[in-house]
């Protein structure tokens, strides 16, 4: 009997089966939903592919998405690691860009683009702090205060993008008068992309792997965030690492922000965010809070999320299909996950009891 | 003047239905222990839901018996995998919102802009007549009854049934549950499907009649979060929770109104001013509760008055919310 | 009437009880005593149907009964009123009645009110029932649980320790109400280790020691009968060298402390480096409030404490641990182990500073060398979690810094055989020599406070009520101190 066990746990156990598994049922569950609305799924998945993998311009469009959503995502680890639920982070992305813009606007020298990067940064990181404080100091829930502060982010910027930045004559949903030609973000090389971005996220990539994996910074973060109390008898500041997870966070969706007003969009406008940040979310939680596997999941989401742009035009579905596999698969993962863990402490009791 | 009150009493009654619906739902969800942040797809894909169903048949009853089993399905599906199998119930809400909001327009798309049933006028025979109050509260439909209704019953439930005290213990201790005999993972899977059926009246609230149609946008995107945030700033009790839903829609109409008197000052304050108004609000509460408690020492001396305030006011969350329970 | 025959309870190779047996008669108080880990609450448990015995019988006026479980138990009309009792404190006490009997659709909240009014009234009780249950004090949620289980239908109730952490006069309150309940008929089991309670209570009183029955007594006791019951002379070994304490270093004046359970006399206390001090005292006297208050890890209501000349009054923990003050606390794994971080992931961390870079090396030699000198049966990889509870005690003694000036344990060997807590101490008692590092440490054991420490600290209910150097102190005093007996000494 513990024989069997054993053999049947082991095979659950292994990594490639979960992922079997996973991707299966993704691809039946959207099938069967393809299917529902009366559309080929194998077309579906090939103009999937085709669309985000097919063209260097594809490609490119990709990579715009891929940049920001890696950003908030490895910023996510940070906050993930101490125990937080950073939800605020799509109106930190918000306020990164806002805060990027005012200095566009401010200046028209070079000197602008630094300030507005370091402008995003700080403006991110600040609203990330104040949800920290009013969660540490004022009591007031994670969840709550998170949302409470995307909504007043998204208000804010329909302010003014209405009311002081509109453009001369029709104030519209289209945003605000455009940045400067010379802050725009150089479109280069056969992907049409700046290398200042790309080198921002490899850079950003590269340092987070070493501070968390290779430094203690990562080990106080996880301390901290999973007993407090046993941290500080250790030496540590818990409080500390708490403020330097949200800053980072909070900083790193700022950046977010920034790239969208100087590289996607050279303007302000109403969804400047683009759900990136909950979408971030769900590349942290289905890369097991896991810096090394974010980059990867990241292009994958971006992959679909291009790839489903043209879904309207050529098949008459909607392009939100790209959400629909991205929450299936992580809803999957997770379902998978908590069976197999399951089966792992089922082993482990059934160890204790036949060593009595 | 009178008719400038009439006015927005009846678009505050009016408006909160939906809100409403969710709020109390998720109240009676979060009570027994759970928290279902699901709750803003949800009601998205529950209006859909209940748009193609009375499309489909022409009645108004069937898509509110659709949303209603839609919603239960989605919220059973996070009962099911957060409270049996473990997953953080956060980070499957979550999940599950976003998918059903894809899931929503994704199904939705071929219903964008088409006519579809609306929800009838139902004015109350004779109390309709009564002046200021019967325009303002018994002129409107079905859907806007029962919320005010379910105001009353849930309260009922909670305070005066066996089912109501399980569910009470359920949030608050299940361990202590456990150990009198209740069965506590059973109860929160009870109520966090009637809450997720209750926001599915809500989502077809949205769609038959409130902002009627389907669309993308459809325009009940954001209650979901609004809910949830009320809910907490109700102190998880349905009368208050009730009273913050209309709270909002009033701010939320004299919003409407301020932006005709003060053109100068732009809609998005008014309607996005709840949000830190509540927090706000929250904040002083938590920081005065905690300077007085220093004060306060003993519960039967000279302060004991105030402490009974404080007790009032400050409202914690159900002890065990969002938190797994292993019998 | 009730008769335990030949209870016995075994954990594998630990035997938890042996043997024990006892009849409680109908309508009297009968007291189970004996020092901490004894076997009195494990007993209790079995007869309360939370846990089940591994041999034995137990017979309610004469019938086999199985309380297999805990509603067997409560249904053959034996209820538990733990110290911490399991309730509802968000919930009114109204409430927290209700919850646990069947109910049809409707709460008869009227019914159960009248039930509740005229129990509390025959008990000499006084509670509010639309008051939350957290405004209750400990005494009052007692109260209400006797209460409760009383309108359950309960004719054996079982008391564990339920004098720790209430007030005198709800103490006397709830001496009346067993008073009246032993008058009802109902059988009451009360077990404690304060002879106080005792003398002035009980019908009957038996003494466990180390899981096994030590001595059966009746009304009136003789307090030293039960003394030297419960505290025999053991073999003790002779003391080790004390030898002579140097300079005084730490000091407290006139310090006040609570924690909301116990409050702190107010206390005044000179430590010298070299010295090693031992805490006695029941549980929930103080000694833990007081270590803690000395590590800077609770706020002073008033007083002060000075190191050297360095006022460390209202300063944060931080400020002690970098003048020398260690702290190693009593729960293992709440409060002074990470779960899911290894051996070598604490050794890194701790204090590590502000340091960002960690070398792995470093971290996993330092780690072999705690694992071998303080025979932790782990690899530097394994998580905290797997090691057993002797193991991570010793784990925890490995982190400490390697010369502080004052080294503050809570109950450093809990859970130690005794060849690993001899071990320990001989690590322990050697840094003090040779460093003049200053020991202080509360224990349980009698025998451990008098074979290592140099002089005795006996707190109760807060109060400091006996210093002394334990060569100059007999144990029979001791115990009566311990116990809360005043006697001028």
């Amino acid at each position: 009997m513990t024989l069997s066990v054993s053999r049947v746990s082991r095979f659950l156990n292994s990594p490639g089966l979960s992922l079997c598994l996973v991707v299966f049922s993704v691809i039946a569950f959207v099938s069967a939903v393809l299917a529902l609305s009366g559309v080929a799924p194998l077309e579906t998945f090939r103009l999937l592919v085709q669309g985000s993998l097919g063209s260097s311009v594809y490609l490119g469009h990709v990579l715009k998405t891929f940049i920001p959503l890696t950003l908030c995502s490895m910023g996510l680890v940070y906050t993930f690691r101490i125990g937080l639920w950073n939800i605020g982070i799509e109106g930190q992305i918000i306020a990164g860009a806002l805060g990027g813009f005012a200095f566009f606007r401010l200046f028209d020298t070079w000197i602008a683009f630094p300030l507005a990067l370091a402008g995003s940064f700080v403006a991110g990181a600040f609203l990330a702090l104040m949800s920290g404080l009013l969660k540490t100091r004022f009591g007031v829930h994670e969840i709550f205060a998170g949302l409470g502060l995307n909504f007043v982010a998204q208000g804010f910027t329909l302010w003014l993008i209405f009311g002081p930045w509109k453009r001369p004559g029709i104030a519209s949903m289209s945003g605000t008068d455009p940045i400067a030609d010379v802050f725009f973000l150089s479109e280069k090389g056969p992907f049409a992309l700046s290398t200042f971005a790309i080198v921002l996220v490899v850079v950003v990539f590269f340092l987070s792997w070493v501070l968390i994996r290779q430094t203690l910074i990562g080990l106080k973060l996880h301390a901290s965030g999973t007993n407090p109390t046993a941290s500080r008898l250790l030496g540590l500041r818990p409080s500390l690492s708490l403020l330097f997870a949200l800053t980072v966070c909070g900083g790193l969706a700022g950046l977010a922000g920034f790239f969208q007003v100087t590289g996607v969009y050279h303007r302000l406008i109403p969804s400047i965010s683009s759900g990136y940040g909950y979408l971030a979310i769900l590349v942290v939680l289905l890369s097991r809070y896991d810096i090394r596997f974010v980059p990867l999941i990241s292009f994958f989401f971006s992959c679909l999320n291009v790839g489903s742009i043209q879904l309207p035009m050529i098949l008459q579905i909607d392009s939100s299909l790209s959400g629909v596999i991205q929450g299936l698969v992580v809803l999957f993962f997770l379902l998978v996950k908590s069976m197999k863990d399951r089966s792992v402490q089922n082993q482990v009791s059934n160890r204790e009891v036949s060593d009595e | 003047m009178n008719e400038v009150w009439m006015v927005i009493l009846s678009g505050v009654v009016a408006g909160s239905c939906p809100v409403l619906f969710a709020a109390l739902g998720e109240t009676l969800s979060e009570k027994s222990g759970v928290i279902n942040l699901s709750l803003d797809g949800c009601i998205l894909l529950c209006a859909l839901t209940a748009f193609v169903a009375s499309y489909h048949t022409g009645s108004v009853m069937a898509g509110f018996a659709a949303a209603a089993l839609t919603g239960s399905l989605v919220s059973l599906v996070l009962g099911l995998i957060s409270i049996y199998l473990g997953v953080s119930q956060v980070a499957l809400g979550f999940v599950l919102s976003l998918l059903c909001r894809d899931l929503a327009y994704f199904f939705g798309n071929s219903y964008s802009r088409v006519q579809g049933v609306e929800v009838a006028h139902w004015p109350v025979p004779w109390l309709s007549s009564i002046p200021v109050i019967g325009p303002s509260f018994f002129q409107h439909n079905l859907a806007v009854y029962l919320s005010i209704m379910c105001i009353v019953l849930l309260w009922f439930y909670s305070e005066r049934t066996g089912a109501g005290l399980s569910m009470k213990a359920a949030g608050e201790n299940p361990h202590a549950s456990f150990a009198r005999g209740g069965r506590p993972r059973l109860v929160r899977l009870y109520h966090v499907v009637a809450g997720g059926a209750l926001a599915g009246i809500a989502g077809a609230s949205f769609s038959l009649f409130f902002k009627a149609g389907w669309g993308r946008p459809q325009g009940c995107e954001g209650t979901g979060w609004i809910a949830l945030a009320l809910v907490i700033f109700g102190g998880w009790s349905f009368f208050r929770v009730a009273l913050g839903c209309y709270l909002f829609s009033l701010l939320q109409i004299v919003g409407v109104f301020m932006q005709q008197h003060f053109v100068d000052i732009p809609a998005q304050v008014f309607q996005v001013a709840p949000f830190p108004l509540m927090i706000f609000s929250l904040a002083l509460i938590h920081v005065y509760g905690r300077v007085s408690q220093r004060v306060i020492m003993e519960p039967h001396g000279p302060f004991r008055f105030l402490s009974a305030f404080f007790t009032k006011v400050t409202h914690p969350a159900p002890a065990h919310l969002g938190k797994h329970f292993e019998p | 009437m009730i008769q335990l025959i030949d209870i016995q309870k075994t954990y594998g190779s630990l035997r938890a009880l042996d043997s024990v047996s006892l009849t409680v008669r109908e309508g009297s108080i009968h007291a189970l005593l004996g020092e901490n880990g004894a076997g009195k609450s494990t007993l209790m448990k079995i007869l309360s149907g939370f846990l089940p015995r591994t041999s034995g019988r137990i017979l309610l006026s004469g019938r086999d009964e199985d309380l297999g479980s805990p509603e067997k138990a409560l249904a053959a009309g034996i209820g538990m009123l733990y110290q911490e009792p399991m309730d509802f404190p968000q919930l009114t006490v109204l409430d927290n009645l209700m919850i646990g009997r069947s109910h049809g659709f409707f709460l008869q909240k009227k019914h159960i009110l009248l039930d509740f009014l005229k129990i509390s009234d025959e008990l000499g009780f006084c509670l509010d029932p639309d008051l939350p249950l957290r405004r209750l004090t400990l005494g009052e949620r007692q109260q209400l649980e006797i209460v409760r289980l009383m309108s359950l239908g309960v004719r054996v109730l079982i008391l564990d320790e339920p004098t720790t952490g209430i007030t005198d006069v709800q103490k006397s309150a709830l001496f009346t109400c067993l008073s009246r309940l032993r008058e009802l008929g109902k059988s009451v089991i009360l077990v404690s280790h304060k002879l106080e309670d005792v003398a002035s209570l009980c019908d009957d009183a038996t003494v466990l020691r180390q899981g096994k029955v030590s001595g059966h007594f009746s009304a009136p006791f003789q307090s030293m009968d039960l003394l030297r019951c419960m505290f025999p002379e053991s073999q003790s070994p002779v003391p080790s060298d004390h030898h002579e304490p140097g300079n005084p270093f730490f000091f407290l004046d006139d310090v006040m402390a609570s924690d909301g359970r116990v409050s702190l006399k107010p206390l005044s206390l000179r430590i010298c480096s070299g010295e090693v001090l031992g805490l006695a005292g029941l549980e929930g006297s103080g000694q833990e409030l007081f270590l803690r208050v000395a590590a800077g890890l609770e706020p002073l209501r008033s007083g002060s404490i000075t190191l050297d000349d360095f006022c460390l009054s209202g300063r944060p923990f931080r400020e002690f641990s970098s003048r020398g003050v260690a702290f190693v606390p009593g729960s293992r794994m709440e409060d002074g182990l990470i779960s899911g971080l290894t051996l070598a992931e604490h050794v890194a961390l701790n204090r590590s500073g502000g340091s960002l870079f960690f070398n792995k090396k470093h971290a996993l030699d330092r780690t072999r060398q705690a694992i071998r000198d303080f025979w932790i049966k782990a690899k530097p990889d394994s998580t905290v979690d797997s090691l057993s509870g002797g193991n991570q005690q010793r784990f925890l003694l490995s982190l400490l810094p390697d010369n502080p000036r004052l080294l503050l344990l809570e109950n450093p060997t809990r859970g130690l055989d005794h060849d690993s807590t001899l071990a320990v101490w001989t690590i322990l008692l050697d840094r003090c020599r040779t460093s003049g590092t200053a020991l202080v440490f509360s224990s349980p054991e009698l025998d451990e406070i008098l074979q290592f420490a140099d002089r005795i600290l006996v707190f109760f209910q807060g109060e400091l009520i006996l210093d002394g150097l334990c060569r100059d102190l007999d144990r029979d005093a001791i115990g009566s101190a311990v116990a809360g007996m005043r006697k001028s000494f």
